[in-house]
Formats: C-alpha cells, structure tokens, sequence
C-alpha cells in the first residue's frame, strides 16, 4: 500500500555550512507585507544619513625621490603612457625625460634625455599610444620623443598658450587654451588648427571625455566649467557651477561619467557630466588655494595638490567602503543606493543629501553670488519688461558666456 | 614692328653683299669665282642663284650636295629658263617668312592678349580654408563615435574595464623563446633535447594558418561565424519542424497533408508531361511497378490483424469503419491501373480526385453539426450523412466485387437530389438564406451560403414570396408582447412617416433578434431601437416643414428640445439639495467626536432593554472640545477639506520632478517596491543593479575603437605626420625662423 506524505527535499531549508544564513522560504504576497512605501522610506532617509559620515584614514607617505629638475619653476610634467618614464617643462627652456624608477644606488641622478628649446615652454602632455608628445608656449609644438626639434608645430595668432591636452580617444587631437581667452583645437595629422572659441574670461585648463570622442571640459576663470562638444562650440553642452573662485584643473574619472574640479577657493568639487550643480565637495581646514587634481585610473579616488604644498588623496565616493565587500554587503549598499535614487526628490531626503557643511568663506560667497545673480537676473527681467517687447532678448545661461566661434 | 623688320632685312642684306665679297672658303660658289668676270651675264645668275641658295636651310645643303636631288634642279632649271627679273619682295619673302621670326611674333601678341594675373589668396584666407576643410574632416571622424557615445549613455549597466583582458592566447613557442634554461638539470635536459634533434621551437600553427588567421579580420570572422550560426539555427528550426509534424496524431491533418501531396506530385506529373514525356513514361512505369506490387501483396486488403479488429468495430464505431474504408480506397486506389486519355486527363487520377473530394464533402457533413452556425440545418444534415455513408458503403461492397467505376457519378447524383428536396429543411434554409442575403453579415454568410448554392435554383423566387409577408406581419406581433413601450414607437413611426426602407431595417433587425437571440436579448434590441426612434424623432419634424417660416422658431424647438431633454435626464435628481446633504456630512465628519466612557452593568443592573442610567452617562461622557471654526462656514456654495496632514506634507513631493510627464507615472515608480521583503532574489537583483561598475585596482583606459567593433586607423599618428613632409617643411622652417627671429 503507497502512503502519501509530505516530503521536502533537504537542500531547499538545510544550509552548506553553519555560517550560512537559514533559507527561509518566503511569501512575497504583497497583502502580507504592507506599507512599502514608508517603509522604504524610511530606509531610504536612513541610507542618506549614513552617507554623511565620512571617516577615513590616509596611509602616510614617505616621499621616495626628490629631483632637481630644472633651474626655476617646474611648468609642467606628464608621464608616458607605458608609465615607465615621465616628462617635465621648466622656465629654463628645457624638456626632460626622467625614467620612473629611481638610480640605483652610485649612480647620479640624470634625465635621460634634455632638449634644449628656444622660448619658454608652459605645458606638456604625452599623446596616448605613441612616442609622441606636445608642449606649448608660444606655439604648439609636436616631437617626436627620438628628435630634438619639433617635428610640426602649430600657431594661430600670438599669445601665450597655458595648457595643451592629447585627445585619449581620437589621439590626434588637441586642445589648448590660451590667455586670450580662446580654446584652440588642433589637429596634429594635417598639422593645422581647427576652430577656436573665445569664452568670457580665460580658461586656465581642459580635460577631454576618456569615453566620448568628441567632449571636453574647460576650467574657466570666471568661476564656471564649460563642457563642450568639439563639433558644436558655439553652445557649450552643460555650464557646471558651484565655484565661488576660478577653477584652476579640471579631471575626468575613467568611467566618463564625472569630473573633479580644482579651484581657487579652497575646495575641490566632483561633477556629474550632465548636471550643471556638483554632487560632493571636498576641503579641509589647511588646504589652500588647490591647483592641480587628478583622478586615478581605477576611479576610486582623487588627488589634490595645493597651495600650501600638500598633495591630498580623497575617496571619489565618500560614503563608499573600503576594501573586499561580502556579497550581502554589496547588496546592502546597492539597495541603498538604489533608495536614494528612488526617492531623490522627496524633501527631506532631497535636503539631507545635498547638505553639506562648508567654511564659512565659501558659505558666505556662495550667498553673496547667489545675491548678485538675482540681482542681475531681476534687472535683466525688468529691461525686458520695460522695453519694446521683442527688442530685449532673454539669453539663456549656455550662450551668454561664448562670445565668438573662430573658423 | 614694321621698322624693327625693316631694320633687320636692311641688316641681313648687308650680310649678305659682305660674304659674297669676302668670297668664304666654304661656299661652293666660290670655284666659279676663280673663273674670272667674263659674262655679265653669267654673272648675274649666279648672283640670282647666290641668293637664292641663301633662303635658310638650302644654302647649307647646296653646300655639301653630292648628288642630283629634285629641289636643286628645280631651282637651276627655273633660275635658268624663266631668265625672270628680280623683284624686291622676292627678296624680302624669305625674311618674313622665317620661322625663328614667326615664333617671337607669336610670343609677342600672346603677351600683348594677356591680362593681368590674379593674386595669390592671402596666407590667412588659405590657412582658413584649410582649417575648415580640417575641421570638417576630424568632425566627421568623430562622428562614429555618436551610437557609441549614446549607447553607453543610455546603458543600464556599465561594467568597467569595458575591455576585458583577453585570456592569455600566447602561443606557446613564444613562451618557450621567452625561457631559458637556469639551473644545471634544465641545462642537462636541453642538452639531451638537442642532441636528439627534438624541436624546441616546433611553431604550433603552420605558416598558412597563420596567414589565413591574420588574413581574416575580426569582423570578417564574426561574419563568418554569424552566418554559420545563422545556418545551424536554420537547420534547427527545420529539424524540430519535422520531428514536430511527424508527432501530430490528428488524422485529419495527415489526410489533409496527404491530399496536398498527392495533388502536387498530379501537378508534377503533368507537368513533366509536357516537358519531358520520356521521364513521365518512366514515372508511369514505376507506378506500374507499385501496382504490381501491391496486387502481390496482401496489405491493404482487410486481412490483417488490425483490419479484422476494426471489421468487428465497424458495427458499431464510425471511425473503424471509416477507417476500413479508407484502407479499401487505397487499395484500390494503389491497384488501379493507370491509362492515359486523349484529352489529357488522367482518368485514373481524375476518378481519384473525385472520390477524395467526395470524402471531404462527407467528412465535412460530419463535423458540421459541431459547428455553432449550422445548429438549425443539423437535423437535415445528418439525414443527408447518414444517408451517404448508407450508400458508399453499398458502394464499396459493389465495387469490391465487381471492380466497377463507372456508376459512381451516377449514384452520387442522385443522392444528392434525394437530399436536397428534403421538405422540412427547405423552409428553414430558404428563411436562413434570406436574412443571410439582406443583413449580409459574415458570420451568416459563411457557413450557410454554401449550403444554399448547393441547393437548386428552383426554390428562390418562393423564398423572396415568403419572407415579404412575414416581415409585414412582425409589428403586430410585437406589439401584443410589448403593448405600453410599442404604442408610443408606433405612433412615432406611423405619424412622421419614416423612411420605409429604416422601417424594413429595423423589422428585418426584429426578425433576426426573434430567430436567433434569447428573449433576453429580444428585449435590449427593442430598447436599442426606441434609442434610435428618439434619435430620429427630431429630424422628420424638421422635414415635414416643407419651408421653414423663421429661423427663429426653430432655434426655439431646438432649445426646447434641448432643455426637454436635460430635464428628461435629471428628472430625478436635485442637485442643490445633494450639496447641502454632502456638506453638511462632511461637517459632521470634521467634528471631534464626544468620548462615552460608560460601562453597562457597572455598579448597577445590566441586561437586554436595560439601558446605563442618564447619571452615569452624564458622567462617563466627556465631551470633546470644539474645534476650530471651519474655513467654509461662511461659505454656503464650498466644501473645503480640512483633512490634509501639514505633518505628512513636509515629507511628500511637491512638484512633479523632471523625468517624469504625468503623476501617476510618478507614484506608480514609488509604488513599487524594490526592496527584498517584496521581490524575489532575482528581481531584487536586477532592481538594485548598479547604473556603473568599477573595481578596485584595476586600470580603465579611455575606450578604442576596437573595444566597440570599429577598425582602428592602421596608420599610426606619426607615421602620418612624417608622410606630409612638404606642409611640414614649411611650418618647420617657418618656426626656425621665428625661433630665430626670438
């Protein structure tokens, strides 16, 4: 005679070891678990307040290797992209390849090689993929790393060109700015420039997209980014603002998705690519006015370096832990993420996640500009209304601060 | 012009006076010169002949002349017989015509036509140009990146690095080459290798699997392997197909499939026929040969195991005795000999075609009555079926034993008269056939219009008779049914005069609810029809005013009309008096209710009908405290929500956010939960995906062109710049010299 019973099979409730959680099975009847929404909710606003805390430590450094590189300020430097050797700039005319590692010991410290050139030289950078790299000064200049004379070089017009920047994508190209307040655009195979853009006010570095061809990011004086499309200059994509004092470096993450930005008023800002307001800033006490900022290349962090001759290491997501994450911890924090995301513009979500404590310098400037941009905005609004209608043009934010596209 | 030649003939004239006197050694004239002066004569011609060898060439080849050509005895003889005087523009003829002139002339008034050059563009204008042409060139390679860019934007996930490492694929003689031996027992090892002459080196790819795998770029083998796949899915497909149809019991299919089959390879054949009649012959031939074969055999002859178990059936199941039958038939079919007629039809196959429609035809009498449509005709059909199957199987029986084909057309006329004049069915089918022809409507049509062209013509005419009195009729017949509702319709219909054929639509309407519908569905169709009368009340009354005196009035009908109307539907609803009721709910609701404490039986008796005394509950009542004064309490015509919680409110959204267009959309997004305590693993999973994933440590570089599947440039940016060396030159020399000027 067959007896019927309930049977279950052992490997759906017994855990492989005992650290394992207990497998519950679950009913996920919605009836049996009400008020999601609150609930949710309330994770969510827990998941920004935790944000907030942002503790970390930073592994002191020894500095391994001091040169004495050139006579006077070092201008510039850039590293090959093998990473084996890098490049230096000075006021004494020269270009020098350093190799990475340091001598070995006996031997003197020596550059492996120096070119002597004929005008000061404000700005390198190595192109992507091959022995290629550019300085600028009076001009653009192209050399090949086994030459000593440039093998092309580019002008347009006279002025002292401050930063110029390979292309990673399309390695051909290049960006310099100027400071006549022009952004030039080169083009190294046909060995002639492209356009150039005249800005407001001089733009001090650009930064072009790692993962989109064709945008680039430029550092302006007037306290503002610009992100452009090379195609189209006469509109830039997106002005990010939050600065309160020129942005001096700009950087973008690998990923292509955010930038860091380097600025006169003692902080340092992490934009997304498509909003115009940051997402976090940085600063301390003791850092002064930062110059330059790079991103590393695994997009985990940030680093700084600043007037009062401090180089800084910053997490480029603060909240984000450290080291190996267990799986249920991975999930933890993508279910928090993903509630944020999920319930950004509710209020006080939306107010505890954007707050961020600032010193008061920069708190009291970011009012004062908030002030005059009223005003101006007010006083725009009024010679509109005061006027013939049709006679006074609304300019929108993009293209108020382009003043001409040169061909 | 004109004195510059002059001056030159002057010139070449003095030359000349000069070498004939300083008489030249190499001038063959000068023998006869030695002669003396002794004819003027003489004399003379030879001047005239010195003169004329002088024309250009000549004199040089007069000079070394060796034998008699035509040209100078053309010029001795005419210089000599004509005996001509000497003119001036004989003279003068060989210095204009001289070539050497002729080509300055020509330079000359070339110069003179020309006007002036144009300038070169200014260095800026060009430089601009080039620019442009350069931007437009780099614009356009940057383009590519446009799908790219977007996909990556729009991407749910990005994984990062977007390249992942390639497995190590190193082949393993480069690894061998990179390696040496160390240690002292490697060393001995190799040692032993070499002296057997093992290869250490033995490249593992021949030398053109190497080509062909360099030859093949990584696009032509996704290509390659797309289509292979492409092919073996295909094959697939065709595969689980076959294995499919060949699992499907229905019969009907198989027979249907059979039939198709049966039909092409008629087609085929006669096809081939007409073609090639010598491969036709050989088809027949191999058909002969099947026949053969089955006359032999025993199969298909009711004498196996199976077809007695079905002979035992048949008595008593339809499908065993179809199924006998349809053995019996390819039997016959199979053991036919097949002959060719005349007119092209295959007789056997046309008998053939003929039973196997026949078979369908009673196939489909049986099924039939399945059928919705055909309920009312079932009756006669089946009549008819059984009727058949009665006389195919006599049919069968005759032929078995006397192998006979003729008679079938024969007998099946008949049967089908025998049928068709089946009185009871007759009326039925003609009504059905005339509903089906005035409502045209497909369902009707589809079963039944078969059916009645199938029938003879004959009956027609008698049908249309019919149906004219029966559609006259139906009025009075609803109206005993439906007295009160039909009275007032009728009068409608009667008095303004409808159009008839909207009176014959609507009976004929009437007609069909009677015959097919439930009386539940009678009854929706004639309010469905009073609808339609109220619609249609307005517009005869317009007609009937042949001219209409004013616009004016009939404005005012149509206002009346129109209030009549909205009366009509609010008759019975006071509208004001419903807001007051609401209202005065609403302020009910808002008020804070008094609190009863009381305990029945507490200190005192309890029970049904005893009620807590009005001390106690005077007592235990505590009353609530009034609140504050409503916002609409002045205002008679408002109701105004006072529910709305300000403490929730700091916590809701107040303005739509951007993304979204509508706020359901916004709400339907926080409605859903995305949490594990409401989804499955998975589906947490996929919700809490994260938009962009890096890892620590490891390298992202900026993306290739060979990441996302596009063809890198081969040539690299130097090798480009050092092939373009002339630009190049320029620039470099125009920087030395700035540099230089520096």
């Amino acid at each position: 005679m067959k007896v019927k019973m309930l049977s279950r099979n052992p490997d759906h409730y017994v855990r492989e070891t005992k650290l394992d959680l207990q497998r519950v099975p679950r009913n996920y009847d919605p009836t049996l678990h009400p008020f999601e929404v609150p609930r949710e909710y309330i994770r969510a606003l827990n998941a920004t307040k935790l944000e907030r805390v942002k503790i970390w430590n930073l592994t002191k450094r020894k500095c391994i290797r001091t040169i004495q590189a050139h006579e006077g300020f070092v201008r510039g430097i850039c590293t090959r992209f093998c990473g084996t050797s890098f490049f230096t700039v000075g006021d004494d005319k020269t270009v020098k390849q350093w190799k990475m590692d340091g001598p070995s010991c006996g031997e003197e410290e020596e550059p492996l090689h120096t070119i002597l050139g004929k005008t000061v030289y404000t700005g390198i950078d190595h192109h992507w993929r091959e022995a290629v790299f550019a300085t600028c000064g009076q001009q653009v200049d192209i050399w090949d790393e086994q030459r000593t004379s440039p093998i092309c070089s580019m002008t347009w017009g006279f002025d002292s060109i401050s930063s110029v920047k390979f292309n990673p994508i399309e390695t051909f190209l290049l960006g310099s700015c100027a400071s006549d307040r022009n952004i030039v655009l080169y083009d190294m195979r046909q060995a002639t420039p492209l356009k150039k853009v005249i800005l407001d006010m001089r733009t001090n570095t650009i930064c072009w997209n790692p993962m989109e061809a064709f945008i680039f990011t430029a550092a302006n004086e007037d306290y503002n980014l610009y992100t452009f499309d090379m195609r189209a200059l006469d509109t830039p994509v997106m002005v990010h603002m939050d600065h309160v004092s020129a942005v001096l470096d700009v950087d973008y993450s690998p990923t292509g998705r955010e930038f860091v930005s380097a600025s006169f008023d003692k902080s340092i800002r992490i934009f997304p690519v498509d909003k115009s307001r940051s997402r976090e800033v940085y600063h301390t006490k003791r850092m002064q006015h930062v110059i330059c900022v790079k991103w590393t290349a695994d997009s985990k962090y940030i680093m700084c370096g600043s007037d009062e001759m401090n180089i800084r290491l910053w997490k480029a997501n603060a909240s984000e832990k450290l080291g190996v994450l267990t799986s249920r911890e991975r999930a933890a924090t993508d279910y928090n993420q993903k509630l944020k995301e999920k319930f950004q513009h509710h209020p006080h979500i939306k107010r505890i996640s954007r707050h961020r404590h600032l010193p008061k310098s920069i708190y009291s400037q970011i009012q004062e500009q908030r002030i005059m941009k009223e005003a101006r905005r007010r006083k725009e609004l009024n010679r509109i209304k005061h006027s013939k209608p049709g006679s006074v043009q609304m300019v929108s934010e993009k293209k108020k601060h382009v003043v001409a596209v040169v061909k | 012009m004109n004195a510059n030649q002059a001056a030159e003939s002057n010139l070449l004239a003095s030359n000349q006076q000069k070498e004939l006197e300083d008489l030249p050694k190499d001038y063959p004239l000068s023998t006869s010169e030695d002669e003396g002066d002794k004819d003027e004569e003489r004399k003379h011609q030879k001047l005239l002949e010195s003169i004329s060898s002088l024309n250009g060439k000549d004199r040089q080849k007069l000079a070394d002349r060796s034998e008699a050509s035509l040209k100078v005895s053309e010029f001795s003889v005419s210089s000599e017989g004509s005996g001509e005087k000497l003119v001036l523009s004989d003279l003068l003829e060989p210095v204009k015509t001289s070539s050497s002139l002729a080509a300055v002339k020509k330079q000359l008034n070339r110069v003179k036509s020309k006007k002036t050059v144009e300038l070169p563009l200014h260095r800026e204008e060009i430089e601009r140009i080039h620019r442009e042409v350069a931007f437009n060139k780099s614009s356009q390679i940057l383009s590519k990146w446009d799908p790219v860019v977007l996909k990556n934007r729009q991407a749910e996930q990005l994984v990062f690095p977007l390249s992942k490492p390639q497995s190590a694929f190193a082949p393993i003689e480069h690894v061998v080459n990179g390696w040496k031996a160390g240690t002292p027992l490697e060393q001995e090892i190799f040692n032993l290798l070499h002296k057997n002459k093992q290869p250490v080196t033995d490249p593992l790819l021949t030398p053109v699997e190497k080509a062909s795998l360099k030859a093949m770029s990584l696009e032509e083998v996704k290509m390659r392997r797309a289509e292979l796949q492409r092919a073996r899915a295909l094959q697939s497909y065709y595969e689980a197909r076959a294995r499919r149809e060949k699992r499907i019991k229905s019969k009907k299919y198989h027979r249907i499939l059979k039939k198709g089959k049966a039909k092409q390879a008629l087609k085929d054949f006669e096809k081939l026929q007409k073609v090639n009649p010598a491969a036709a012959l050989e088809e027949l031939e191999k058909l002969d040969k099947a026949r053969m074969m089955e006359r032999m055999s025993l199969k298909h002859q009711n004498s196996g195991k199976w077809a007695k178990s079905k002979a035992i059936m048949a008595k008593y199941d339809l499908e065993a005795r179809q199924a006998m039958q349809e053995q019996l038939a390819r039997n016959k079919e199979l053991t036919q000999k097949v002959q060719i007629k005349a007119n092209g039809l295959n007789p056997w196959m046309f008998r053939n075609h003929f039973i196997d429609a026949k078979e369908a035809e009673v196939q489909k009498d049986l099924e039939d009555p399945a059928e919705p449509e055909a309920q009312e005709t079932s009756e006669s059909e089946e009549e008819k079926a059984v009727v058949e199957e009665e006389t195919l199987l006599k049919e069968f029986e005759e032929r078995r034993s006397l192998r006979q084909k003729s008679e079938l057309n024969h007998m099946a006329e008949p049967v089908h008269r025998r049928v068709t004049k089946d009185p009871s069915s007759q009326e039925v089918l003609s009504d059905l056939r005339a509903l089906c022809q005035k409502l045209s409507t497909e369902n009707h049509q589809s079963g039944k219009q078969e059916l009645s062209s199938a029938r003879t013509a004959q009956r027609e005419e008698p049908a249309r008779e019919e149906e004219e009195p029966m559609l006259l009729q139906r009025p009075e017949r609803a109206r005993t049914l439906d007295e009160l509702e039909e009275l007032g319709r009728e009068g409608c219909v009667e008095n303004e005069e409808l159009p008839r054929t909207a009176v014959e639509g609507l009976q004929l309407e009437k007609n069909l609810s009677n015959h097919i519908g439930a009386p539940k569905e009678k009854k929706r169709k004639e309010q469905m029809i009073d609808l339609q009368n109220l619609l249609t009340t307005k517009s005869p009354s317009v007609k009937s005013l042949a001219v209409p005196t004013t616009v004016q009035e009939l404005e005012d009908e149509e206002e009346r009309d129109q209030r009549q109307i909205i009366k009509e539907a609010f008759a019975g609803d006071d509208v004001i008096r419903d807001f007051l009721k609401e209202k005065r709910e609403a302020v009910e609701a808002s008020k804070p209710k008094d609190l009863d404490l009381t305990l029945p039986g507490w200190g005192e008796w309890g029970g049904i009908g005893l009620k807590p005394s009005a001390k106690k509950r005077r007592r235990f009542l505590i009353k609530a405290p009034e609140g504050p004064p409503r916002k609409d309490k002045n205002l008679p015509n408002v109701i105004i929500n006072e529910k709305r919680n300000t403490h929730a409110a700091a916590h809701q959204v107040q303005v739509l956010p951007h993304p979204f267009t509508h706020h359901q959309q916004f709400e339907r997004t926080i409605q859903t939960p995305v949490g594990s305590t409401w989804n499955t693993q998975r589906a947490f999973q996929k919700l809490t995906m994260p938009k962009v994933v890096t890892k620590p440590g490891h390298i992202i570089k900026p993306i290739k062109a060979e990441d996302v599947g596009y063809r890198s440039s081969s040539r690299s940016d130097l090798s480009v710049i050092q092939r373009n060396p002339k630009r190049l030159s320029i620039r470099h020399k125009k920087h030395l010299e700035n540099n230089c000027v520096d």
